[in-house]
């Protein structure tokens, strides 16, 4: 062992934490090195000036009385006589009662909505239909196959509409079942963004403004016209698929005005 | 087991560690009223985990909480910044070795106490546990929440400081005294 290394190691030697072989190694060098051996006898004799000098402060007398009365203090604070539970009894019940009304308060306040849910519904079946790889039932962007398609699967019949020369070819449907009903499906595209159009007949008053809302960083557009529910979903950004949305309407009133 | 018996258990086991106790906080805060407090809440906030202590080294668990409370006072009284020691660091220029030797045991018990309260928080606790409570480099690292080989080099820079501002002291004395003599 050299210099440097005992340098390290005397102090573990002083304090008798080495092990055998390393202390062993150092007396070794000690006893050949004199500038080593002189500071070990240093810290040596600075150790014993430390222990010897009664550095240690004594607590003063009745402290110990004055920490026993804090704990028994403190154990009767977290154990409380019966009589005194008694007395919160009232006011913790009033308390739990508050708490429970604000609860049920908030918790009907939170409830989502109804079309919350269909709002959720349908972008959980845009997300799913392009994960599985189950965008289309019928692939055509024909709407004249598109359309008799549904016929008998469902009990009612979509218009079909296709907006190819407008930028919003059809890519063909689906079917899905939304809101405890099964319903259409068309299936646009816009450039890579696919577009799934939802309808079913609506069973509420009209709707003829659109109502547009994002969930999980899609757009949802919803409507109603003639009868039918319409929702529409895509990563589409708001203003394209708004365009979409008018492009479908247009079409629709077109239809109406003729 | 009953509320009584818990504190009784408690104070068994805990009290007879107080002077350890009243003693490392004396050294960390320096004062002996701030010190009885820390120790008394120590031992406060000791007793309510109690329940969360499974036997073992006894001491160094109340000496962890102790440490541990004075530590909390001092950065919100003191303003203590922590983890401010480099512990890769050595003592440069600060060896034992030097070519008068100093006779330490004739240091004076003044004059070792105002050395060691110089020495910054961190080698004065490493100090204060190994020299006065006579403890294993294990125990040290677990109350300063620190490596083994960590309490081992704050032990040797400690000591370095401490040769070196008794060197200090003792030559000025010796030169007092030289001086009074001519």
């Amino acid at each position: 062992m050299n210099c440097q290394q005992t340098r390290e190691l005397v102090h573990g030697y002083v304090d008798g934490e080495l092990d055998l072989v390393k202390s062993l190694e150092i007396e070794e060098h000690l006893k050949s090195c004199d500038a080593c051996a002189q500071t070990y006898e240093q810290i040596r004799g600075l150790r014993s000036s430390l222990t010897n000098n009664a550095l240690r402060f004594e607590p003063p007398s009745g402290f110990e009385r004055r920490v026993r009365s804090a704990l028994r203090k403190q154990d009767d604070a977290s154990a409380k006589p019966s009589f005194l539970r008694w007395r919160w009894l009232p006011a913790g019940a009033a308390l739990m009662s508050a708490l429970l009304v604000l609860i049920v308060v908030a918790g009907m306040l939170r409830r989502p909505s109804s079309s919350d849910v269909v709002a959720q519904e349908i972008v959980s079946s845009h997300v799913r239909s392009m994960m599985a790889s189950h965008l289309l039932d019928v692939e055509s962007s024909d709407q004249h196959t598109v359309k008799p398609w549904f016929e008998g699967k469902l009990d009612f019949s979509p218009p079909v509409k296709d907006l190819k020369a407008q930028g919003f070819p059809l890519n063909g449907g689906r079917l899905d079942y939304i809101g405890n009903r099964p319903v259409a499906v068309l299936v646009y595209k816009h450039g890579q963004h696919p577009i799934n159009l939802f309808v079913w007949p609506s069973d509420g008053t009209p709707m003829t403004n659109q109502q547009a809302s994002v969930h999980q960083g899609f757009n949802l557009i919803r409507w109603s016209n003639e009868g039918m529910s319409y929702w529409v979903v895509s990563d589409l950004n708001l203003a394209e698929l708004q365009q979409f949305v008018q492009l479908l309407q247009g079409q629709n009133q077109a239809q109406v005005g003729r | 087991m009953s509320e009584q018996s818990k504190v009784v258990r408690f104070e068994e086991i805990a009290l007879q560690h107080l002077g350890a106790a009243y003693s490392l906080a004396r050294w960390l805060v320096h004062n002996e009223h701030d010190a009885e407090d820390l120790v008394q809440d120590a031992y406060v906030r000791a007793f309510k985990f109690f329940g969360g202590y499974y036997g073992g080294d006894s001491r160094a668990w109340l000496l962890t909480i102790v440490r541990n409370t004075c530590y909390t006072w001092l950065q919100k009284n003191r303003g203590l910044v922590t983890e401010s020691i480099d512990d890769n660091l050595d003592e440069a220029g600060l060896d034992f070795a030097d070519p008068e030797a100093l006779l330490l045991q004739q240091a004076d018990s003044q004059m070792v106490r105002q050395a060691l309260q110089e020495l910054p928080v961190e080698f004065r606790e490493v100090v204060v546990l190994r020299e006065m409570e006579g403890l294993s480099y294990k125990e040290i690292a677990v109350i300063a929440d620190i490596p083994i080989g960590t309490v081992m080099s704050r032990l040797k820079r400690g000591r370095q400081r401490l040769h070196a501002l008794l060197a200090k002291r003792m030559g000025k004395e010796a030169k007092v005294e030289l001086s009074a003599n001519a």
